[in-house]
């Protein structure tokens, strides 16, 4: 084993390296670049030979780039956040549909207006939709590990993959990894074997249009493998624990729900803190556990309502917004769980890289185990700074631009306070 | 759609000195940064001119140079990467009674947002665009930009590039800019006079600004930048595109960066020749929508 202290988007820059890329191309945005630029300072080192870095003029470019080079039956790779995947995603729905298996690190970050480059996972929860296999990392090493299963996971079924990593929270904090050796990775992750490919000596054409005589049924083999998929996932997880010798991957991860009353449901790095909490509360005596979601998409159904059952309520903490009805990742577990009779509480929290900390949590949690929660709720939301809003809009028709307005009123208000 | 607007009626002058335009934000840019030139060009163009800032519009991209409009006293408007061209369009036809400047990078304008360079040029829209460039990413810190030069070591290209750089002013001349001009940022006489005429020619006005990064492009520099440019002849014809175009090449040849005012020809603005339109076809802005699809009834 050789552990490595090393910033997170380095750990994924190695993970993608070992995994024998022979396409990259990226367009620079905070907080992926660390990812981009260690595999293009690899390459034109000539440590990834044989693999071509091509710098784009957009994420559009980026994408479209990759969907040929996978087409080509090149293992292509890039990486993106925030505005620059809402950019690429006419075609992030092409390579799915057109099933090429590029691997995407998304750095998750806020969507703006207003424009935030902190953490969030509103960027990818909106493309749940699109096709992709969409992982969640809960520390460095998982996102390292992960980048190796989704190679192997998205050739085997011709599906494109997305790992999602926090941005700045996962992308640039040094933690110490385990970087596997190049035989480990070999013996893991076979050559790619494109299912279909340019080859002129037999040619195809791929992207042909279809009208409703059968998309349907193409569009209905894309769910299909999907739900393949989650028959893969554990499977693909267990050989790694064979080969590299450490659990990575899969589709969720229960913590202390054995007897729980109280489970927490949450992806990504946050459920470190969440752990933390729910330790910290045990030894009070209550019975509260977590569950992660690592496979958002495919959604497991069955194995998040095996955990969930016999609890009495579930807490969802979510790092994004469904604007006008609440919960993403709570509509899906809400799905999972229909028949049963469970309280279920919709946590929004971490917007735009809003700390969330122990103490809110323990709080919140606390509130959760009187079922004193509202079926909605969004932490530690300064009602002051929305009120003063709202009454301004009443007094005001032209009232202004609500971010700058409401800028005005933090610092004013901070000024008072300082 | 609001009909075109003079030029006096729509700088609607006032008396102000180059720091009244300037908005209260401190400047965030790095020390040295090229940018600042930019900032104070501007200003002293609005207050030579005299823009009254309530009839003055700043739009802007992502990026150091997309930084500007918080820095002048206008209305403004923060957009996306690539996209302040297009708002820019939208909020002039909108409104053809202000003026509106961009101000953006290398990489807003010519990488991202390129594909809309073409059309607000050949559409000649009213406005001015500010490209503020440094031949490099400097949000992002550090990655090569279209207009890099190919030995530019930057983060993804540890090694030097393997793309030819563009030149913004080759392309606007041939996209149909109906102004095109170039200057040293640290010019700041040049710069703020090519601003000048730039906002008060009317139509598309492209003015290329050369602004060093110290802080991540470590080949072009003020020292640099200064040091090749070079001032057209006096007696430049500013009226043939071709004339414009062979004196760029040249220049690059000799590895040397023409500046001043290459080109200026007028040709109907795209406000002009929408108000022109419903003039002929008749149409008006408080149109009656029943009579429209009245004329669509069977
Ligand atoms: C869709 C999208 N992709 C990427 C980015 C990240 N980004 C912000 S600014 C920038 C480039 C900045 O370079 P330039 O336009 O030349 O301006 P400078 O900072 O050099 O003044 C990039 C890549 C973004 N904001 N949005
Ligand atoms: S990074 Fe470069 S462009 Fe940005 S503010 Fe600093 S010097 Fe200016
Ligand atoms: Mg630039």
């Amino acid at each position: 084993m050789s552990l490595k202290q090393c910033e997170g988007s380095h750990a994924v820059a190695a993970a993608v390296a070992l995994c024998r890329p022979e396409v990259i191309c990226a367009y620079p945005i905070s907080p992926q670049t660390h990812i981009v630029e260690g595999l293009g300072e690899m390459v034109k080192a000539g440590k990834l030979s044989p693999c071509e870095f091509i710098n784009v003029e957009s994420e559009f470019a980026a994408m479209s780039v990759a969907i040929g080079a996978s087409a080509a039956g090149a293992r292509a790779y890039t990486a993106t956040a925030s505005q620059g995947l809402l950019f690429m995603v006419e075609a992030v729905y092409n390579a799915s549909g057109l099933g090429l298996p590029i691997v995407m690190t998304v750095a998750n970050r806020a969507i703006g207006a207003p424009i935030n480059i902190w953490n969030d996972h509103s960027d990818s929860m909106s493309q749940r939709d699109c096709g992709w296999i969409q992982l969640f990392a809960e520390n460095n090493q998982e996102a390292l590990d992960l980048h190796i299963q989704a190679f192997r996971l998205g050739e085997e079924l011709s599906l494109p993959v997305m790992v999602c990593m926090d941005g700045f929270i996962l992308t640039h904090a040094y933690e110490r990894v385990d970087i596997p050796t190049q035989a480990q990775v070999d013996d893991y992750l076979p050559p790619f074997s494109p299912r279909q490919i340019l080859d002129p000596s037999e040619p195809v054409s791929i992207g042909a249009m279809v009208g409703p005589e059968a998309f349907t049924e193409v569009r209905y083999l894309a769910h299909a493998r999907q739900m393949q998929a989650l028959e893969l996932i554990p499977q693909h997880a267990a050989r790694f624990r064979k080969i590299f010798g450490r659990d990575s991957g899969g589709l969720v991860r229960p913590y202390r729900c054995e007897d729980a009353e109280t489970i927490v449901v949450a992806l990504g790095s946050i459920l470190g803190t969440i752990k933390d909490t729910i330790d910290e509360m045990r030894d009070e005596g209550y019975r509260i556990g977590a569950l992660g979601i690592i496979s958002f998409r495919p959604f497991p159904l069955a194995a998040v309502r095996e955990v969930l059952q016999h609890a009495n309520r579930v807490v969802i903490l979510e790092k994004s917004l469904a604007v006008g009805i609440g919960g993403i990742v709570s509509t899906d577990v809400r799905m999972a769980l229909s028949g049963f009779n469970l309280h279920g509480y919709t946590v929004i929290a971490g917007l735009g890289g809003r700390s969330i900390t122990k103490s809110s949590l323990h709080k919140l949690f606390r509130q959760a185990e009187k079922d004193e929660l509202e079926h909605l709720t969004f932490l530690d939301l300064d009602h002051n700074i929305v009120n003063r809003e709202l009454e301004r809009q009443k007094q005001k028709r032209r009232s202004g631009p609500i971010a700058e307005n409401m800028l005005r009123d933090v610092v004013v208000i901070a000024a008072r306070i300082s | 759609m609001n009909a075109p607007v003079e030029l006096k009626e729509r700088f609607h002058q006032v008396e102000l000195e180059p720091k009244d335009y300037r908005d209260g934000v401190a400047s965030f840019w790095c020390p040295g940064c090229g940018h600042n030139g930019v900032l104070t060009s501007l200003l002293r163009a609005l207050s030579e001119i005299g823009v009254d800032p309530q009839n003055l519009v700043s739009i802007s991209g992502i990026g150091c140079s997309s930084r500007l409009p918080y820095f002048v006293r206008s209305y403004k408007m923060h957009t996306l990467h690539g996209r302040a061209g297009p708002v820019a369009t939208g909020a002039q036809l909108a409104r053809p009674d202000l003026a509106v400047v961009v101000t953006g990078g290398d990489g807003d304008g010519f990488s991202i947002g390129g594909g809309h360079m073409p059309h607000m040029a050949r559409k000649n829209v009213n406005m001015t665009y500010i490209l503020m460039d440094n031949h490099v990413y400097g949000l992002t810190k550090g990655q090569a930009s279209p207009t890099s030069q190919r030995v530019m070591k930057a983060a993804t290209t540890p090694y030097g590039g393997l793309e030819e750089p563009l030149d913004p002013i080759l392309y606007m001349l041939t996209y149909g800019a109906t102004f095109v001009g170039q200057a040293f940022a640290g010019n700041v006489k040049l710069a703020s006079q090519l601003i000048k005429e730039g906002m008060e020619h009317k139509g598309f006005a492209f003015i290329n600004l050369l602004s060093h990064c110290p802080s991540f492009n470590e080949i072009d520099t003020a020292k640099t930048f200064k040091s090749s440019c070079e001032q057209l002849d006096v007696g430049h014809d500013v009226t043939d595109v071709s004339v414009a175009i062979q004196v760029v090449q040249q220049a690059k040849k000799d590895g040397r960066m023409p500046t001043g005012l290459l080109y200026k020809v007028q040709r109907p603005t795209l406000d002009e020749r929408m108000a022109e339109l419903v003039q002929r076809v008749g149409g008006h802005k408080d149109y009656d929508l029943r009579k429209v699809i009245d004329l669509a009834r069977p």
